[in-house]
């Protein structure tokens, strides 16, 4: 998974998008963005709420028209043939929106029909759907009485009736408890070593490291940056963390050795190569209360770049 | 945005939105074949046998023979209707039908089409299973009166068009009330349904005539239930046409409005 990270060459990938641009009125949900998703990655759109995330996969999955730009999906226009192209899709909405009058299976199969799938592929293909998220059991109940995980990896399953080539998934996990959040990134995984190209969002950096091989951040309608995990953090946040509890002489002490911190509510941060060293340097001189080191994570890069203020 | 009154293209992909609808409508059949029955029974009762002592005839024509048309006429705009604005909602805010639908090839158009054309199937199976009890009490002619399945279809995608474009531009369920009673209601009344419109004055009686849909429907169902055919039937069917296209058409592109920002 080499990748430059800087802009991707446009022309080969199966998204290419360049100055898309959605408005609603005065108002501009996402603001010209250009990026470009390769066949077989999964990639990753994080952002704050409002980002612009959502309404980016809107656009790409043609339920959505762009204001501006360029979009195209399996190198085809939304706006020419978006049956053409949603015809080779699977979504996972952010909301839950399977047939609350339907069965699973019934879900699985009620949902084949609107992609012309024959009667009997599609029962054959809804039965390996059951097992492979491992809802057999639950083939003939109505989905009210599903868990939460459950909805979710139904979900899963209905957006692989068609067989697409591109799936795209709003917060494929939203909402769900470790033990199904582990199940569908397995899943997920699995379906990238079958060939699949994955475009997905998530407000769970945890989720994004582990899964996507490239990434953007957005916010305010913008990308910040894009660019492998590991890249953006050795870029952003440097490679280790040190956190401290920020008592008076802690401060004073660090503001004397002339150590960069930055404060976040009860603890500073202090973002370094070695953390060992400025750790047995605090121990040594500052007398801290407790001290904490640990590697960078996407979690230091997207606070940095998105701010810590709260959206809506 | 396309214009309101702009033509919206529409693929066969609509019928499998009806069929989801119909596989979802079979499979309660019990609680949904009841109703119509129960329904022209009670009409039966209390208006025929009832009210119909005291009104024996009204014209020559035996007061149950005339309201029995009525009845078609009702059922064709209860069943479009209600199943366009709180079914269709339902499916649409609730359910979220509509956005999964629209992730797969199916577009909005079709979606609304295929609703709409349930909303017109869900008229003829009332009809169908009304026509039967109406024909056993022997309140209208045969077989004339099997025309009158065509004619729910019609009436039955007209009344579909015109409460999806209520459905398309209510804020909230509870809004849908306004149109039930403020529309609905009336029509049942003052639609030539219980008594002959010409006792009322001109003025009511041609507002009737031009601006209430169910005047139309139950005037052609009554040429044929008693029967009774004239050439002004062919002007209700005419004016039952233009409203059905206006309306469905329009009804389609404020929902597009709606759905697709």
């Amino acid at each position: 998974m080499e990748e430059t990270g800087r802009s991707p060459g446009h022309g080969d990938g199966i998204i290419e998008a360049d100055g898309l641009k959605k408005a609603y009125g005065s108002m501009v949900a996402v603001d010209g963005i250009r990026f470009s998703v390769k066949k077989g990655e999964i990639f990753g759109f994080l952002g704050p709420n409002g980002a612009g995330k959502t309404t980016t996969m809107k656009m790409i999955t043609c339920v959505s028209p762009r204001s501006g730009g360029t979009l195209s999906v399996f190198g085809i226009d939304p706006e020419t043939d978006p049956a053409g192209i949603k015809a080779r899709l699977g979504v996972i909405p952010q909301e839950t929106n399977l047939d609350p009058d339907y069965t699973c299976a019934g879900n699985l199969l009620s949902y084949s029909r609107y992609f012309d799938i024959p009667r009997d592929v599609a029962e054959k293909r809804v039965e390996a759907l059951l097992a492979f998220v491992q809802l057999t059991e639950k083939r003939d109940v109505t989905v009210e009485k599903l868990s939460g995980g459950m909805k979710r990896r139904l979900i899963l399953a209905r957006a692989l009736v068609n067989d697409p080539a591109l799936l795209v998934l709003d917060e494929p996990t939203i909402g769900l408890d470790p033990q199904a959040r582990h199940l569908i990134w397995e899943k997920l995984k699995s379906l990238q070593a079958q060939g699949n190209t994955i475009v997905m969002t998530t407000h769970y950096l945890d989720e994004a490291a582990r899964l996507c091989d490239r990434l953007v951040i957005m916010d305010n309608g913008k990308i910040l940056v894009e660019g492998t995990p590991a890249e953006l953090v050795q870029q952003h946040a440097g490679e280790e963390v040190v956190e401290v509890e920020p008592t008076g002489e802690v401060v004073s002490c660090l503001d004397e050795l002339e150590i960069p911190y930055e404060r976040f509510g009860d603890v500073l941060q202090i973002a370094t190569g070695s953390s060992r060293e400025v750790a047995k340097i605090l121990l040594e001189r500052c007398r801290p209360r407790k001290v904490l080191t640990r590697p960078a994570t996407l979690e230091d890069v997207f606070l940095k770049l998105t701010g810590r203020t709260l959206r809506e | 945005m396309p214009g309101l009154l702009s033509f919206p293209t529409i693929t066969r992909r609509a019928w499998k939105v009806w069929y989801r609808n119909l596989e979802v409508f079979l499979r309660t059949w019990k609680v949904n074949f009841f109703p119509p029955f129960i329904e022209a029974l009670l009409y039966l009762f209390a208006i025929g046998l009832g009210l119909g002592t005291y009104v024996r005839e009204i014209n020559g024509t035996p007061y149950v023979n005339f309201i029995a048309p009525a009845i078609l006429g009702i059922a064709v705009m209860n069943s479009a209707f209600f199943e366009c604005t709180y079914g269709s909602y339902v499916r649409m805010y609730y359910q979220k039908s509509f956005d999964a639908m629209i992730a797969t090839p199916l577009s909005i158009e079709d979606v609304i089409a295929g609703e709409i054309l349930w909303g017109a199937t869900r008229a003829v199976l009332y009809v169908v299973l009304m026509l039967p009890v109406l024909a056993l009490f022997g309140v209208i002619s045969l077989p004339l009166s099997l025309l009158a399945i065509p004619v729910a279809f019609l009436g039955g995608l007209m009344f579909a068009g015109i409460a999806m474009c209520f459905t398309a531009v209510t804020p909230s369920i509870d809004t849908l009330n306004y149109p039930s009673f403020l529309f609905i209601t009336p029509m049942v009344l003052f639609s030539g349904t219980f008594f002959p419109l010409t006792v009322m004055p001109v003025l009511l009686q041609d507002f009737a005539y031009i601006v209430l849909p169910l005047t139309h429907v139950v005037a052609i169902m009554r040429m044929l239930t008693l029967p009774d055919l004239a050439l002004t039937g062919a002007a209700s069917l005419a004016w039952i046409s233009a409203v059905t296209f206006v309306f469905c058409f329009l009804s389609i592109n404020l929902m597009k409005r709606r759905l697709i920002v």
